[in-house]
């Protein structure tokens, strides 16, 4: 799949974004005053951020309001309704607890149920495909739900909370990485299937229907990526959950855990690129090509 | 919407003969000229006489080489465009309710006002059956020239879809696949017809018929007994020369 920068920006700093309104909507302390509106600032700039920076793929950026009316069937329509219902309620939480000094732990609570609600659908929007067989699996929700919710308790501070799920998440994202590099050989589908001609011999393409790579081959079948693919792992990995780790573990400062952070995100959206690089499509099969 | 309905009144596709096709790309023109001369936005083209020129069509002709595991290998001329699926993944992922499929004779078809080109349902599509449009920015699809079907100001030959009117071999075919007895289904009975991808669940409704068993030389024939050689060694004029070389020194090949 074509590793568009939109959607990476997107999935690592919605993902973080809400990760950290999760922990603030849960927190029966939040920080106040100035520290406090930092805090939620930083929260919905990501998130925010990451939702606009999504819109930069749509061909028709100007109609992206109706993506919020086919919740009954589409998870990329769930996921737009979770995204602004989780802003509102904990931009109302925020307003009310920063400006008026009243803490609604209630409102807290919808507000991060609804935060983690976005990351899965998100997630969903991913794992419901079947054409894409590695990412077609629960884990793939896992995997983003575990990021989200380390990253959010990285960004707040919270630091034996966020020792524990960047482990979790370490230990998802290597269970991903492994069964993925099967996923596509198991799905069962090949040439032989996607042209039914399977059953009479051996199916090779030998001749594309056009000269030059078209939207097809553009958006799903991607090969640069996948030549440092081992390398890039070993690079996300460190930075994601290493770095984190070593930084976290050592005597408390404030610049260990900008630090830290600073190698997460990094590391998060060298995995994200490595999600949709790393990814072959069954349109692939047509081309000969994954 | 993009709830599938549980049902359709009909299931409108194509048959497409794989013994047949020749590969020649007349149906991959005549859709591409139709489709842009007609109904929603044009198909555009991107540097058509430029390095890399790509462009937007609804119908593709791949070619295969399938190697029997014996015997000759032989060339598979696969033209693919939207099977309009029964269960079709396309619909269901698309977040405006631009996708459907028609509950009255089951062609998906894409609302353009109301698709926000966000791809989804290219991802969803295990068959590469649809295309965002460069230029428009909107999801195109094949229509099943839904536009020339129930056209009534066309002669009642033309109203069959772009592809199947222009096909010069015969090889594509338009009908009712939900009606039992209708020359497709029966087609498709005779000739044992294939889904593409059956693991996926898609419930094609296309279907595509594979290529005639080949005869070989060793098949029994009845002029094969008249085309055995008359005799092995050779006689008259040619016996004595190849007797008289065999003489000399030097040995055979």
């Amino acid at each position: 799949m074509h590793p568009a920068p939109s959607v990476i920006i997107f999935t690592t700093f919605s993902g973080i974004g809400f990760g950290l309104l999760f922990w603030l909507g849960l927190d029966p302390s939040p920080p106040t005053g100035t520290i406090g509106f930092t805090f939620f600032f930083i929260a919905f700039a990501l998130a925010v951020g990451g939702l606009i920076s999504s819109t930069f793929h749509l061909g028709r950026p100007e109609r992206a309001w109706r993506a919020l009316t086919q919740w009954r069937t589409s998870w990329l329509s769930r996921e737009g309704i979770c995204a602004i219902a989780a802003l509102m309620i904990m931009g109302l939480h925020a307003i009310v607890y920063i400006f008026l000094g009243i803490q609604i732990a209630l409102l807290g609570w919808i507000g991060a149920l609804l935060s983690l609600a976005t990351v899965y659908t998100t997630s969903m929007i991913y794992a419901q495909l079947a054409t894409i067989p590695r990412w077609n699996t629960t884990l793939t929700s896992v995997l983003f739900l575990c990021l989200s919710v380390a990253g959010g308790a990285l960004l707040s501070g919270r630091v034996k909370v966020a020792l524990a799920f960047l482990c979790v998440a370490g230990a998802t994202q290597i269970i991903w990485w492994k069964r993925g590099d099967n996923a596509f050989k198991n799905s069962g589908s090949n040439l032989g299937t996607a042209t039914a001609l399977g059953s009479i011999g051996t199916v090779r393409s030998v001749a594309h229907p056009h000269t030059a790579p078209n939207y097809l081959m553009r958006e799903f079948i991607f090969l640069v990526g996948r030549k440092h693919a081992q390398k890039l792992r070993i690079i996300s990995f460190a930075l994601m959950i290493i770095l984190p780790i070593v930084l976290l573990v050592t005597p408390f400062s404030h610049i260990s855990v900008v630090l830290a952070i600073l190698s997460h995100l990094i590391g998060v959206a060298v995995s994200r690129w490595l999600f949709f690089a790393e990814a072959e499509h069954t349109v692939g099969l047509y081309y000969g090509m994954r | 919407m993009t709830t599938l309905p549980t049902a359709t009144n009909k299931k409108l596709g194509l048959v497409i003969d794989l013994d047949t096709c020749v590969g020649c790309h007349a149906c991959v023109i005549s859709c591409k000229g139709w489709n842009t001369e007609n109904y929603g936005a044009p198909l555009s083209d991107q540097r058509p006489y430029g390095n890399e020129p790509m462009g937007t069509f609804l119908n593709r002709v791949h070619s295969y080489e399938v190697q029997p595991p014996e015997g000759a290998a032989q060339t598979v001329h696969f033209p693919k465009s939207c099977l309009h699926c029964e269960d079709a993944p396309c619909v269901t992922v698309c977040p405006t309710g631009a996708s459907y499929k028609r509950t009255e004779d089951g062609i998906v078809l894409v609302n353009e006002s109301s698709c926000i080109g966000c791809g989804l349902c290219a991802w969803a599509c295990p068959y590469g059956a649809r295309e965002l449009d460069q230029a428009e920015g909107v999801m195109k699809k094949c229509t099943l020239c839904v536009d020339r079907i129930y056209n009534e100001n066309l002669p009642e030959e033309d109203r069959i879809p772009s592809c199947v009117r222009t096909c010069p071999a015969g090889a594509r075919h338009f009908g009712d696949l939900g009606d039992p007895n209708s020359d497709v289904s029966q087609l498709v009975q005779e000739r044992g017809g294939m889904d593409l991808m059956p693991e996926l669940g898609t419930a094609p409704v296309n279907k595509y018929l594979p290529p005639r068993h080949k005869d070989s030389w060793d098949d029994q024939s009845l002029l094969a007994p008249l085309l055995e050689p008359i005799a092995d060694e050779p006689a008259g004029f040619l016996g004595w020369l190849d007797k008289a070389l065999d003489k000399l020194p030097g040995g055979t090949a």
